[in-house]
């Protein structure tokens, strides 16, 4: 965290000078959350300056900001002369707002035919809304197990005959038999909890069910269907799976007992690849033999599809005062070259077309694959429903694991906000 | 005021007083305390996320939904309680500390020194260090534990001992603060008083009771009411140690709003809880200063 801010404040300072020093340059401001590790930030450096090298008379300012201050932050920016031309993003309930509100740009005919020819309807729909196109995808996540390789031999566990929900909940209670702690979770920060509910969501109701309940029908998340996900979730919270003190542990410290080999299992995105090695208290945590990642299991007589997918399209929004000059370089940091080095660095997973054929990293190119199989990629809840509605379903998440509320009650918590939106 | 009174009045240069000092003091009061409560108490009629203009009037359904709100009362009941600790815990014990260290020798000063630390210290690195300090993993409680051969404890993860662990730290970052007053009000007791009753043999309880904590009446006033307003206000202090959380049992009402109302996109709805906020707070602060803190009632 330390260099991170070094090299901010470096960066700040670097850009001050540059920008006083080359008042002409048309300056194009890119803000986004605090990426994990320095590789991430030097390949962002890195593009920025070859964009700049090619482009004379432009001057790319890179500004990050940590995660939750940023969600707070960004509706005053945004609304303000200050506001950044282009901007993180993760898609969803939030980003509807955005363009409802008339404060992004529809870039259809501002970004060039090549640039949108370059990604998927799928990617592209993740930042269009009514037939604009507000912003470009810049890589997708998914929500896997990850597993200690180590431990689960240790505990006598096969994780990859592991395909119900049944079986896992065996598993869980055999790594407890053999004193190991089954799964690391953060659940100070909530939406780590909310994967559990999420993903049994996913793979209980599935897309229709889920889509009418956001619409209201069949009683809303109050529904029946959604009570029982509650109730599958306790069946696991009451192996009392849990690290001690789970609900004093943001996601930081749990990716850090994960990397430190404290656990069997972690429901994480595949970004903790790279953030549990970060956190790990050696700096280098798991190797990629004692590594494991497993998809969700299936829930017997589940609606959802066995290969559907949870997890974020993550990019980058444009606000309505950007210049054409910062959509040029928004589609100049996800073309193909650039998604690929990114894949290739292991960094995350690209999205755009023929970008993935870079992946290294054996884990990233699975979830590439699982990715490219998936019927329906469920979008993080908590993003996916907006702000509020979200914001109760990680709520009651981590009330259920604590055990302070009950399946019902938070099924109906759910729908009240949905209802109060 | 009469011509007279004016002419002197700007004469001997209080009008360019009033004129350069005035208005700087004015337009920030108007333009960052006053405007923003107006459009607060506007906002607080909307269901709006803060993007965009303000459209969809809800009346009195955002005050109606606070008020129903389990977390909402649960932050008012949190709120009482820090009141509760603040008054009866930490004003006493900064009392006893104050009698106890008052008169000015060396080592008191060393200790008011130590005493008044907690209070110097940034509240967001103090919750930092507090939740680090009761991490069951790392923290000393973790030590504890190892010592003792126990399991580690991890009061932060606890909705029962949550709070408890929240009003210890309140009481242990404040206390300096309210002894220092106290020892301030102290000091200017005359020393013949206490002389005096010393030469009729009282003993040194007896002097604290009988003539410097009757004295010190209007310090304690002071004290109660920026232990109440300061609860009423208190966000740093929870927001790195628990966040409101676990299960969203330790909220006070400041956290309350900024969860529920900024980080959740309901401007509206915070802007409504903001306002009862405000509310209780003059309403407190009003029937403070006209009844216990006017100047006849000393």
């Amino acid at each position: 965290m330390n260099n991170l801010m070094k090299t901010t404040a470096i960066g700040a300072v670097i850009g001050l000078m540059g920008s006083t020093a080359m008042a002409q340059d048309v300056v194009i401001n890119v803000l986004s959350i605090v990426v994990d590790g320095e590789l991430e930030e030097n390949y962002r450096e890195a593009m920025a300056l070859a964009y700049e090298a090619e482009n004379p008379g432009i001057d790319i300012q890179l500004e990050y900001i940590e995660n939750e201050a940023y969600k707070a932050k960004l509706p005053t920016l945004l609304q303000s002369p200050a506001r950044p031309d282009v901007f993180f993003s993760w898609g969803g309930g939030v980003f509807y707002e955005q363009a409802e509100a008339g404060i992004l740009q529809d870039i259809s005919n501002v970004a060039s035919p090549e640039c949108l020819a370059n990604h998927s309807d799928a990617g592209l729909g993740s930042f269009a809304r009514d037939g604009n196109q507000y912003g470009m995808p810049m890589y997708a996540a998914e929500v896997v197990f990850w597993y200690n390789k180590d431990l689960a031999a240790q505990a006598g566990i096969d994780v990859d005959s592991i395909e119900t929900w049944d079986e896992f909940l065996t598993a869980v209670e055999t790594a407890k038999g053999a004193g190991i702690t089954p799964i690391v979770v953060g659940g100070k920060d909530k939406w780590p909890m909310h994967f559990y509910y999420s993903m049994l969501a996913v793979r209980m109701l599935g897309e229709d069910a889920i889509l009418a309940a956001s619409a209201g029908e069949d009683g809303g998340y109050a529904s029946e269907g959604f009570v029982n996900v509650g109730e599958e979730f306790v069946r696991l919270v009451e192996l009392e799976p849990f690290q001690p003190g789970f609900m004093d542990a943001g996601y930081d410290k749990a990716s850090n007992l994960f990397g430190d080999g404290q656990a069997l299992f972690q429901l994480m995105g595949n970004w903790d690849y790279n953030a549990s090695r970060q956190n790990a208290t050696d700096g280098v945590g798991l190797s990629d033999e004692q590594l494991g990642i497993m998809s969700f299991p299936t829930v017997d007589g589940g609606a959802g599809g066995d290969n559907d997918t949870f997890g974020g399209i993550n990019g980058w929004l444009v606000s309505e005062t950007a210049s054409p000059e910062a959509v040029d370089f928004l589609c100049y940091m996800v073309n193909t070259e650039n998604q690929r080095e990114g894949g290739a660095l292991g960094l995350w997973i690209p999205v755009a077309k023929d970008a993935s054929d870079g992946i290294e990293n054996p884990f990233f190119r699975q979830v590439s694959e699982n990715l490219g199989a998936s019927q329906y990629h469920q979008l993080f809840l908590d993003q996916a429903l907006g702000a509020s509605v979200g914001g109760v379903v990680n709520d009651i998440s981590a009330d259920l694991a604590a055990g302070a509320t009950t399946p019902q009650e938070a099924a109906e918590l759910i729908e009240e906000a949905r209802q109060f939106q | 005021m009469a011509p007279n009174g004016f002419r002197r009045f700007a004469s001997d240069g209080r009008l360019i007083t009033v004129a350069l000092f005035l208005p700087p003091a004015l337009l920030l009061f108007t333009f960052f305390v006053t405007l923003p409560l107006f459009d607060a108490a506007g906002y607080a009629g909307y269901n709006w996320s803060g993007y965009g203009e303000p459209e969809q009037w809800v009346g009195t359904r955002n005050f109606e939904q606070m008020a129903g709100h389990s977390v909402f009362q649960q932050s008012l009941w949190n709120t009482l309680k820090v009141i509760g600790v603040s008054l009866f815990i930490q004003i006493p014990l900064a009392m006893t500390l104050a009698l106890l260290i008052a008169s000015k020798t060396w080592s008191n000063t060393v200790f008011r020194l130590i005493f008044f630390m907690p209070f110097i210290m940034a509240e967001i690195a103090t919750g930092l260090m507090w939740s680090f300090f009761f991490d069951g993993d790392y923290g000393v409680t973790a030590m504890l534990g190892r010592v003792f051969s126990m399991d580690p404890i991890y009061p932060l993860s606890d909705r029962t001992w949550a709070m408890p662990v929240i009003l210890f730290v309140i009481v242990w970052k404040y206390f300096g603060f309210h002894m220092m007053i106290f020892i301030a009000a102290l000091q200017s007791i005359p020393e013949d008083l206490t002389e005096a009753a010393q030469i009729d043999g009282a003993t040194p309880f007896q002097i604290a009771r009988r003539i410097k904590i009757p004295l010190l009446k209007p310090a304690i006033a002071v004290s109660i009411f920026f232990s109440i307003i300061g609860s009423l206000q208190l966000f740093d202090l929870i927001v790195p140690m628990t966040g409101g959380g676990p299960s969203n049992s330790t909220h006070t009402i400041v956290t309350y709003l900024y969860t529920f109302g900024i980080v959740r996109l309901k401007v509206g709805f915070g802007s409504a809880v903001g306002i009862v906020l405000f509310v209780m707070c003059v309403a407190f602060a009003f029937l403070y200063q006209r009844t216990v803190m006017r100047p006849e009632a000393e």
